[in-house]
């Protein structure tokens, strides 16, 4: 266990590697946002999901949604990572004609499930793929990641309520809680607020790879899951880490090199 | 019948024979939809006033394979939920389709909060959106039918009223009522009805649109023997004026419009009475026609 998860540590520290890299050469990209989620989308594609690169909409495959499509470097990485296109395609990041822009495209990269972007549309698209995926009696399963500042929008709460109500045991919501709203309007306890909506709701160290995996792993109890999953924006760079200023900000040459030296 | 009882039967039809189709209510329409609850509990869902989560919802089951039809007011589908259709359907390609009731000031009595006269022209900024206006209950089961499977997202408007005249529509093209020399009007949706009326015996050549998107642009260039065009569209006017005058390549036309004019119509009614105030009738249509034929 302790090889995996050493393992896992170092193929995380390689991939931010890359999504700095390419923020700096792009001059665009939201890495604290990326950093934040890496862990939770590692375990996800290393260890929950059902998929096959080679064939990217195999019917059978589980799907993820990252509806905070703005952390869409961090799904690059990790689906180059897991062979469904030549990771070092990413240094060609927010180029004029590359498929990787800072949204993700889903009709330009194959394992993006959906175009997020506009916040509060990806969780609502995946209570409809769960819904689906019951209608057409589909064992596959529907993860999707939202953040907290997502939380603000009133589709994520309708979302919740359908989900619930439809009885969609199919369905996984993770939030990153890395309480980046704080500052604006607080989202105050996620996990009593999704209880209170019907849904099996519990709260882990969204960094910590053993807790992440049995949230995720576990059988749902006549309810959808919701995973609260507390997090640090920026994880593993002390000079982004919970600050405002890198929200949406690519490094400079001389910037890279100091955040390269804090990775390592 | 009319065209929201024709909606609830086509719709029952199709789901007895197409297992993709699910239809999504936006708690209105229960009642109606009553046999369809009844005989295919798995795709019918009464999905609550929740629109914008919906419309979402409804892209997430086309990835899936399957067919949404989402119905509701109009100003619920396309003014609350724009990002929505924009971003979850026409963004990313996905098929579906949105059946709105309550077109312009049919909810006259209701007053503006439930009046929609801007679906249209909205929509037409949606790029890949289908947008389709029957006249009549006929040619909605028609034009449904032609296009509900397309793959594409596509927006069918209901209205209370009905033209006195059921065409033999088809999807994406416009119908040929007849044609003359001295002038082009282009009548939408239920607009043929005082069209007609206003148009009588003239020698002009009268267009009939239900699909407002994808345009058709060469049955008018093809009947278009005098460019001196009046376009009457049952919603905000003005609405196919840039197809038009694209249609054109910058030939200089003669355009006149008669719609919805573009303000809040705050007093009550019945759509008759609004009708003779903002002079969506046979007769302004006559006289603006001999107008634009004499005096253009």
């Amino acid at each position: 266990m302790q090889t995996r998860i050493a393992q896992a540590q170092f193929t995380i520290k390689r991939m931010k590697k890359t999504i700095l890299e390419a923020a700096c050469a792009s001059r665009e990209g939201h890495v604290p946002s990326a950093f934040s989620v890496m862990d939770i989308l590692w375990v996800l594609y290393d260890r929950i999901l059902s998929f096959n690169p080679s064939d990217p909409d195999w019917e059978d495959r589980d799907r993820f949604i990252l509806s905070k499509g703005h952390a869409s470097l961090g799904l690059y990485a990790v689906l180059g990572e897991k062979g469904f296109f030549p990771a070092d395609l990413l240094c060609d990041f927010g180029k004029f004609d590359s498929p990787f822009g800072g949204h993700p495209d889903h009709l330009k990269i194959p394992g993006v499930e959906a175009s997020t972007g506009s916040l509060g549309h990806g969780f609502p698209m995946s209570v409809g793929i769960a819904m689906g995926l019951k209608i057409r009696k589909k064992p596959s399963k529907i993860f999707t990641l939202i953040g907290d500042g997502e939380c603000n929008e009133g589709s994520v709460w309708e979302s919740a309520l359908l989900a619930a109500h439809h009885g969609l045991l199919n369905l996984c919501c993770i939030v990153d809680y890395n309480h980046s709203t704080d500052r604006a309007l607080s989202v105050g306890n996620l996990t009593a607020k999704f209880t209170a909506f019907g849904w099996e709701s519990r709260t882990i160290d969204g960094h910590d790879h053993d807790q992440i995996f049995d949230a995720l792993i576990q059988t749902p109890q006549g309810r959808p899951t919701a995973v609260i999953a507390e997090t640090v924006k920026g994880r593993g760079c002390k000079t982004i880490e919970n600050n405002p200023a890198w929200h949406h900000r690519s490094p400079t040459q001389t910037e890279l090199r100091s955040l390269l030296e804090e990775l390592s | 019948m009319n065209m929201r009882t024709q909606f609830v039967q086509t719709v029952e039809s199709l789901l007895g024979v197409d297992s993709r189709l699910v239809l999504l209510l936006g708690d209105i329409g229960v009642y109606g939809f009553r046999k369809a609850f009844a005989s295919f509990p798995d795709r019918v869902y009464n999905i609550g006033i929740l629109e914008q989560a919906t419309v979402s919802l409804a892209s997430g089951l086309a990835s899936t394979g399957l067919i949404p039809v989402f119905h509701t007011i109009a100003p619920f589908i396309v003014e609350r939920c724009l990002e929505q259709l924009k971003v979850d359907f026409c963004y990313q390609r996905i098929g579906g389709n949105f059946v709105s009731v309550g077109a312009s000031y049919d909810y006259a009595a209701l007053g503006c909060t439930h009046h929609c006269p801007s679906d249209i022209g909205i929509l037409q900024n949606l790029p890949g959106m289908e947008i389709v206006v029957p006249g009549t209950a006929g040619e909605f089961d028609r034009l449904f039918r032609q296009a509900y499977a397309d793959g594409h997202p596509t927006y069918f408007r209901l209205s209370e009223r009905e033209n006195p005249v059921d065409r033999s529509v088809i999807f994406g093209k416009a119908d040929v009522i007849r044609s003359g020399k001295r002038a082009t009007v282009v009548a939408v949706g239920t607009a043929l009805g005082p069209v007609l009326e206003a148009t009588g015996d003239m020698d002009v050549s009268v267009l009939y649109y239900t699909t407002v998107a994808p345009f058709d642009a060469d049955n008018l260039m093809e009947h278009c023997f005098t460019p001196k065009i009046l376009l009457v569209e049952p919603y905000y006017s003005g609405g196919l004026a840039g197809e038009i005058c694209a249609a054109f390549c910058a030939r200089p036309i003669a355009l006149d419009c008669i719609g919805v004019p573009r303000r809040f119509l705050t007093d009550y009614g019945i759509t008759e009475e609004h009708d003779e105030v903002i002079g969506f009738t046979a007769g302004m249509i006559q006289s603006r026609l001999e107008k634009l034929i004499n005096e253009s």
